[in-house]
C-alpha cells in the first residue's frame, strides 16, 4: 500500500504519517487499520442484521451481498477521513482484491471441505473393509454401509490408469521430442491437433473407444483395457504437451555443447537433455496420471464398472473409481450418498497424493523447471556482466 | 587451415573469403569487433555453424589435409577432434564434476580403461583439479562462473581433440579466473592447436602466437581479414594503418 502513496507524493497533499516511519509508527499504523477494517465490517454487519430483521427479509445471499456493499462503503469513508484521497485509494483497491479473491477461493474450498466433512467419516468408520470390500454384497443398494466397499474400484483405477500410464507416457515423450526436434511444417500441423486433443471432450474418447475396440467384440467387449485405451486418448496430448514444454525450457547452450563434443543427435537427446529436464517430464507424467485417474465418461462404456473384483484387466468388465461413484450416486438404496462420497473421498485423496508427489518431484535435486530457470538466469547474469565490464 | 570461406545467415552475408592457416601446435588469435564474423567463421571450423536454420557456407575448411566437409569426415568425428569451449559456460547441469569431464566420451561412444586417472589428468590440465577433486561427485553447476569454464575446458580436453577453438572464454570472467585459463591455454597449446576469439588485446598479446585481425567495412558489408601473421609482428609493427588504429584502441 504504501509505496503507491508514496510514488505520488510530488502530485498530492500527503498524510502526515506516510514518508519515513520509525518502527513505532509502522505498529501504530498497523493497529489503526486493524481497528478500521474490524470496525467497518463490524458496522456493515450490524446494519444489515438490523435491517433484515425489521423488514423481514430471509435470503443468505442478499445478507451476504448486501453486507459486502455496506462494508466497502462504511470502509471508505473511514479511509477517507483518516488518511486522505490518495492512501484510502490504495487501501480500498487492497481490500477489494482481497474479498474477491476470497470469494473465487471459497467455492473450491468448500469443494475440498464437502468431500472430506462427508466422506471421510464414510472412509473411517468402516475403515478398513470400505476399501477393500467389493460390492458384492451390496448390489440391491439396500444392504448397510459395512457391506458396501470400493476395494474393486481401487484394484481397477490402479489396473486402468496403470496400463494408461505404461502406454502412453513413453510415446508422448517421443511425440515431445518429435516437436521440439523437427523442424518441419507437418511438426506444427500435427502440433495443433495434438493441442486441440487437449480439449476432446472426454465421452468422445470413450465413444471412439466403444466404436472400435467395445463393439466389434460384441458382448465380451468391455474391459479393463478398452478403458485404458480411452483414457489413453485423454493421456497423451496432456503430457505430450507438458513434456514439451519441459524440454524446450532446456538451456540451447547445453544442446550446443553437447554437439560440440562429437556426439550424434540422439544421444545428445538421451544422455544430455532428456536427463536435464526429467523431474519436468516425470511431473508431466504425474499431472496427466491425475487428470486421467478422475475421468468418467471415457470409461463409462468401456471398462463398463462391476460389483465384482475383476484382477483381470483384459477379459470382462472392470469397476473403476469415478465409475463406482457414478453407480452410487444413481442407485436407490438408502445407503448410496454415503457410499459417494466416501468414494470421492478416496478419489481425492489419490489425486492429491498424485499431486504432491509430482511437487515433490517437481522441486527435486537435478534438472527440475526451477533448477533449470536458476540456471538460466544464472547465464544471463554472467552475460550482463560482461557485456558491461570494459575491455580491458 | 581455411580457404576462401564465406558465410551467410539467410541473405545478409557475413564473412568474404576468409583464407587463413591456423599452425599445429600454435595458439591462433581472431582479433576484431563485435558482428564482423569471428565467432562465425570458428563455429564454421568444426561445422557448428550448420546448426542454426538459414546459416550457409561456401569455402574449404582443412585439417591435417583432410576437407572437414568432404566425404572423408562424419560431421560427429569432426566435432569430435576439432573441440569448442563457448562464450559463456555450458557445463551439464544433470552430471557431477566427474561424470561432466567423461561425458565427451560418453557421448561419442569411446571406451576408456582408467576413468578416475583421466578425470584428474584433464581436471589438472584445465587448472580445476585443486578446487574440485574433493567435490567430484557434486553437480557441474554448483561451481562458480571461472571454475565452469575450466570444467568446460576440462571436458573438451578429455576427447583428445588436435584442435580446441574458445570462442571468448574469458569475457564471463573475472581477472583471476582468467589468469587461471590463460595459463591453461598457453599449456595446452603444447599438445594442441589452439584458435581463440578475443576482444581483449592484452590476451591476444598474452597468449597467441599468431594473429588475425578482422574488419567490417560498413554497415551490411561482410567482414574480412584485414592483417594476418606472427602476433609479435601484427601488434608491434603492423603493416596495415587499420590494424594500427585496432590495436591501439584508436578505431572507431
Amino acid at each position: 500500500m504504501l509505496p503507491v502513496a508514496e510514488r505520488h507524493d510530488s502530485s498530492g497533499p500527503l498524510p502526515s504519517d506516510v514518508g519515513v516511519k520509525s518502527p513505532m509508527k509502522v505498529l501504530n499504523g498497523r493497529w489503526k487499520s486493524v481497528a478500521e477494517l474490524g470496525g467497518s465490517a463490524l458496522a456493515s454487519i450490524s446494519t444489515t442484521a438490523i435491517l433484515f430483521a425489521v423488514t423481514g427479509w430471509d435470503s443468505t445471499f442478499a445478507i451476504f451481498v448486501l453486507s459486502l456493499m455496506l462494508f466497502l462503503m462504511i470502509y471508505s469513508v473511514v479511509c477517507f477521513v483518516e488518511h486522505g484521497a490518495l492512501e484510502a485509494k490504495s487501501k480500498i483497491a487492497t481490500v477489494a482484491i482481497w474479498l474477491l479473491a476470497l470469494a473465487g477461493a471459497t467455492p473450491l474450498v468448500a469443494i475440498i471441505f464437502y468431500v472430506i466433512a462427508n466422506g471421510l467419516p464414510v472412509v473411517a468408520g468402516h475403515f478398513p473393509h470400505f476399501l477393500t470390500n467389493s460390492m458384492v454384497q451390496a448390489a440391491d443398494g439396500t444392504a448397510p454401509i459395512s457391506k458396501a466397499g470400493v476395494g474393486a474400484a481401487i484394484l481397477g483405477t490402479f489396473e486402468q490408469v496403470g496400463l494408461t500410464a505404461l502406454l502412453a507416457i513413453p510415446l508422448s515423450v517421443v511425440c515431445a521430442i518429435f516437436f521440439v526436434e523437427s523442424k518441419s511444417r507437418y511438426a506444427n500441423i500435427i502440433r495443433m491437433v495434438v493441442d486441440a486433443m487437449t480439449g476432446t471432450p472426454s465421452i468422445v474418447a470413450g465413444l471412439f473407444i466403444y466404436e472400435i475396440w467395445v463393439l466389434p467384440r460384441g458382448t465380451s467387449g468391455k474391459m479393463g483395457l478398452a478403458g485404458s485405451l480411452a483414457l489413453f486418448v485423454i493421456m497423451l496430448p496432456i503430457v505430450t504437451r507438458t513434456t514439451e514444454e519441459m524440454i524446450s525450457i532446456v538451456p540451447g547452450s547445453i544442446k550446443e555443447a553437447a554437439l560440440a563434443l562429437g556426439a550424434p543427435k540422439w544421444k545428445v537427446m538421451l544422455l544430455v537433455i532428456l536427463p536435464t529436464a526429467k523431474a519436468g517430464i516425470v511431473t508431466a507424467a504425474i499431472l496427466g496420471i491425475a487428470r486421467s485417474v478422475g475421468e468418467t465418461a471415457p470409461v463409462l462404456f468401456t471398462a463398463g464398472g462391476s460389483n465384482f473384483y475383476n484382477l483381470n484387466p483384459f477379459h470382462g468388465v472392470q469397476d473403476d473409481l469415478p465409475l463406482r461413484m457414478y453407480q452410487a450416486i444413481f442407485s436407490h438404496g438408502s445407503n448410496a450418498d454415503a457410499e459417494a462420497w466416501g468414494t470421492g473421498f478416496v478419489l481425492m485423496s489419490l489425486v492429491l497424493a498424485l499431486f504432491v508427489i509430482a511437487r515433490f518431484v517437481g522441486a527435486g535435486k537435478q534438472g527440475s523447471p526451477r533448477k533449470i530457470r536458476m540456471l538460466i538466469a544464472r547465464t544471463r547474469k554472467s552475460k550482463e556482466t560482461a557485456n558491461v565490464a570494459p575491455a580491458s | 587451415m581455411a580457404r576462401d570461406v564465406s558465410a551467410w545467415f539467410g541473405s545478409n552475408y557475413v564473412l568474404e573469403k576468409i583464407s587463413l592457416v591456423m599452425e599445429p601446435g600454435k595458439v591462433t588469435a581472431l582479433i576484431g569487433p563485435s558482428g564482423c564474423g569471428k565467432s562465425t567463421f570458428l563455429r564454421i571450423l568444426n561445422r557448428m555453424h550448420e546448426l542454426i536454420p538459414s546459416a550457409k557456407m561456401a569455402g574449404a575448411v582443412e585439417l591435417d589435409g583432410i576437407d572437414v566437409y568432404g566425404p572423408l569426415l562424419k560431421v560427429t568425428e569432426t566435432r569430435l577432434r576439432i573441440g569448442m569451449v563457448f562464450q559463456r559456460p555450458n557445463p551439464f547441469p544433470s552430471m557431477t564434476i566427474a561424470q561432466n569431464v567423461l561425458s565427451g566420451l560418453k557421448l561419442a561412444g569411446i571406451k576408456v580403461q582408467n576413468k578416475d586417472e583421466l578425470v584428474m589428468h584433464c581436471l589438472e590440465r584445465a587448472g580445476l583439479w585443486k578446487e574440485a577433486r574433493n567435490r567430484l561427485n557434486d553437480s557441474g553447476a554448483a561451481l562458480s562462473g571461472g571454475q565452469q569454464q575450466r570444467l568446460c575446458i576440462a571436458r573438451a580436453l578429455a576427447v583428445r581433440p588436435n584442435v580446441l577453438l574458445m570462442d571468448e572464454p574469458c569475457s564471463a570472467l573475472d581477472p583471476i579466473s582468467t589468469r587461471v585459463i590463460e595459463e591453461t591455454i598457453s599449456e595446452i597449446s603444447r599438445e594442441v592447436t589452439v584458435v581463440i576469439v578475443t576482444h581483449n588485446m592484452q590476451q591476444a598479446q598474452r597468449v597467441s602466437d599468431n594473429c588475425a585481425l578482422f574488419l567490417v567495412d560498413g554497415e551490411g558489408q561482410p567482414g574480412h581479414i584485414v592483417e594476418a601473421g606472427p602476433s609479435q609482428l601484427v601488434f608491434s609493427s603492423p603493416k596495415d594503418p587499420r590494424t594500427a588504429d585496432y590495436v591501439e584502441g584508436r578505431f572507431g
